[in-house]
């Protein structure tokens, strides 16, 4: 059930009215298909939160743990810890589901990609492209994190506290990214949606050619992509910080309100009738 | 895609790198299932040089009736050409039918030496070093560690290869790691493709360097060893390669004493690390380093345009 007050807080922060870009382009939350969209796909397992299992991954490929997690869920179980995970690649993969995933170590490339629900929790690192094209849910790391973090993220949280790699938010089409560290270059290349948090340092390159979406970065950011920008930080924008980090137990080491917001000079913008060639004379 | 690593104790004292750098490179068969290197840094030698040296190529066994007769004589003609410069032979060692370790008591000029080696027609160096032995051939790391005995193979540190053919053919002289002709104990592994190859080979070509294959990798050795003779440390070789060498790399060096590594500004290769007190273990992806622990261990992703350097 959802909360009314929560969600009608959100409305008027904005949250469901981001807009993506041009004059075609825009997308509209609709209040009263919230419960629609939050759908559960047909041939979900019906699991139980409260029913709790674990089992090691030492000696298994990844396809077989994976497997594993798929029966588990088939048998009800709603959360699931897997030890020793080893920094294998691609585990956690796909999950459309309810489901609290524990990983009691490290992941390798590509994990807890194209997830759709599950609240995922891992106790060590992940390595490039940890939750790339995540729908929903919560991804959270505790320590650092490859590059590729959250590569053309769609929705829900993806939380690293510690460092991560370069490219992080490549193609971010929605959710948001936190990182509790630094970034490395070319963070939020070609962002399109949503928002992406750095306490720590950014990288060279930062935004460059995002459409649209936030980036608010706390510590020093190396140098800005083309056509990412500097904003102005709203209290909206302060308010939104403050609920996030203190969902995750994060600090802006300088104060959210010292935070820089980087955005889309929306020079590139080529939803006009503008040729290149008149494009290039404006810029 | 290739996979590269490497591994060094900070500490010296002789370790069992040879078995650490095949699980390590064994983890990463994936990335690259052709052929796999090994570059290791033994006891040094003051007063000698450990050669590898190869006189065909594992494929030739095959298909030529003719080549054990031909090694034979590729090895005699060697000998005679060590004999003449006054390079005595210790010991000469086959650790395949095609490749042999030599033990050299040398003390003349090292050009001279890889020249007459080389000299014979169908002769490869792999290596020249007072430490670094360089072995590569067909196969996974467990097969290459099984043929030439690697598993037994002590020393400080180590850098491998485990590689994807992909513009060049599946053979040893197209695998990894590369030695830097002519300077002894300089070896590279690497992850990339350099754009401005040939320009910076033309370049240090007309300075005196030879090239022995058409493998970007090679000039990174060079290059690297090149700036050392001008007087660079090693740090500056590898941060002066961030922005002489184009293209996108990430690679791994080592020399009688260090193990460094340079990432390109794009950061487009992967590499891990790990670092305790007296270890530092690096890797294409993790799973080679967690070969080497048994417990949590914290690793991280060096940053674009990241140089590293490590001493035993």
């Amino acid at each position: 059930m959802a909360n009314v007050d929560t969600d009608k807080r959100s409305h008027e922060m904005g949250l469901h009215e981001e807009r993506l870009a041009g004059r075609t382009q825009q997308v509209f939350f609709e209040p009263a298909r919230d419960d629609v969209e939050r759908f559960t796909y047909p041939d979900a397992y019906p699991v139980d939160l409260d029913k709790a299992t674990e089992f090691d991954a030492a000696e298994m490929e990844p396809t077989e743990a994976n497997r594993r997690i798929r029966e588990l869920m088939a048998a009800g179980f709603g959360t699931i810890t897997v030890r020793n995970p080893g920094a294998k690649h691609s585990l956690g993969v796909g999950i459309l589901n309810r489901l609290n995933l524990y990983f009691d170590g490290s992941l390798g490339y590509f994990g807890a990609g194209s997830i759709d629900g599950p609240n995922v929790r891992i106790a060590g690192r992940v390595g490039w492209s940890c939750a790339e094209n995540m729908m929903a849910g919560t991804v959270v790391i505790e320590k650092n994190a490859g590059s590729s973090f959250g590569a053309a993220l769609r929705g829900g949280d993806l939380v690293a506290k510690g460092d991560v790699g370069a490219r992080t938010g490549i193609n971010q089409k929605g959710g948001s990214i936190i990182i509790g560290g630094r970034t490395g270059a070319f963070s939020g290349f070609m962002m399109q949606r949503g928002r992406m948090v750095v306490l720590g340092d950014a990288g060279d390159n930062l935004g460059d050619t995002m459409y649209d979406g936030i980036i608010y970065v706390g510590g020093e950011i190396k140098g800005l992509g083309v056509d990412a920008v500097h904003g102005e930080m709203t209290d909206l924008d302060c308010e939104w910080l403050r609920r996030k980090l203190d969902l995750y137990g994060l600090e802006a080491p300088n104060g959210i309100e010292n935070m820089k917001k980087i955005v889309a000079g929306r020079q590139l913008w080529n939803y006009d009738n503008l040729e290149p060639t008149e494009k290039k004379l404006i810029l | 895609m290739c996979g590269i690593a490497g591994l060094i104790h900070k500490t010296g004292g002789s370790a069992d790198v040879g078995a650490e750098l095949t699980a390590m490179l064994q983890a990463l068969k994936h990335r690259g299932p052709d052929s796999t290197g090994f570059g290791l840094y033994g006891d040094s030698h003051p007063n000698s040089y450990v050669a590898r040296v190869k006189f065909a190529e594992e494929a030739d066994m095959a298909q030529d009736h003719d080549i054990g007769e031909r090694i034979a004589e590729r090895k005699r003609a060697t000998d005679a050409h060590l004999d003449r410069i006054g390079a005595r032979v210790v010991a000469a060692t086959a650790a395949t039918p095609y490749a042999y370790r030599y033990e050299l008591d040398y003390n003349g000029d090292l050009r001279e030496l890889a020249d007459e080696l080389e000299s014979v027609d169908g002769t490869e160096i792999l290596s020249i070093g007072r430490a670094l032995e360089l072995v590569k051939d067909l196969g996974d790391a467990q097969a290459v560690a099984g043929k030439y005995g690697l598993d037994s193979f002590t020393g400080t540190h180590a850098i491998g290869h485990t590689r994807m053919a992909t513009e060049s053919d599946v053979d040893i002289s197209s695998a990894h790691p590369y030695w830097a002709y002519p300077f002894s104990d300089i070896s590279v592994v690497h992850n990339g493709q350099l754009t401005n190859y040939w320009t910076k080979r033309r370049a240090l070509e007309r300075t005196g360097h030879r090239f022995m294959s058409s493998c970007d990798s090679e000039l990174i050795a060079v290059y690297i060893a090149d700036r050392l003779t001008r007087g660079d440390a090693l740090e500056e070789a590898l941060e002066r390669s961030i922005s002489e060498l184009d293209g996108v790399f990430t690679y791994v060096v080592a020399t009688a004493d260090a193990l460094g590594m340079a990432k390109d500004l794009m950061a487009a290769k992967p590499m891990v690390l790990c670092e305790t007190d007296d270890f530092v273990a690096l890797g294409s992806e993790e799973v080679a380093i967690r070969r080497l622990f048994n417990e949590e261990i914290d690793t991280f992703d060096p940053y674009e345009g990241e140089v590293l350097v490590w001493r035993t």
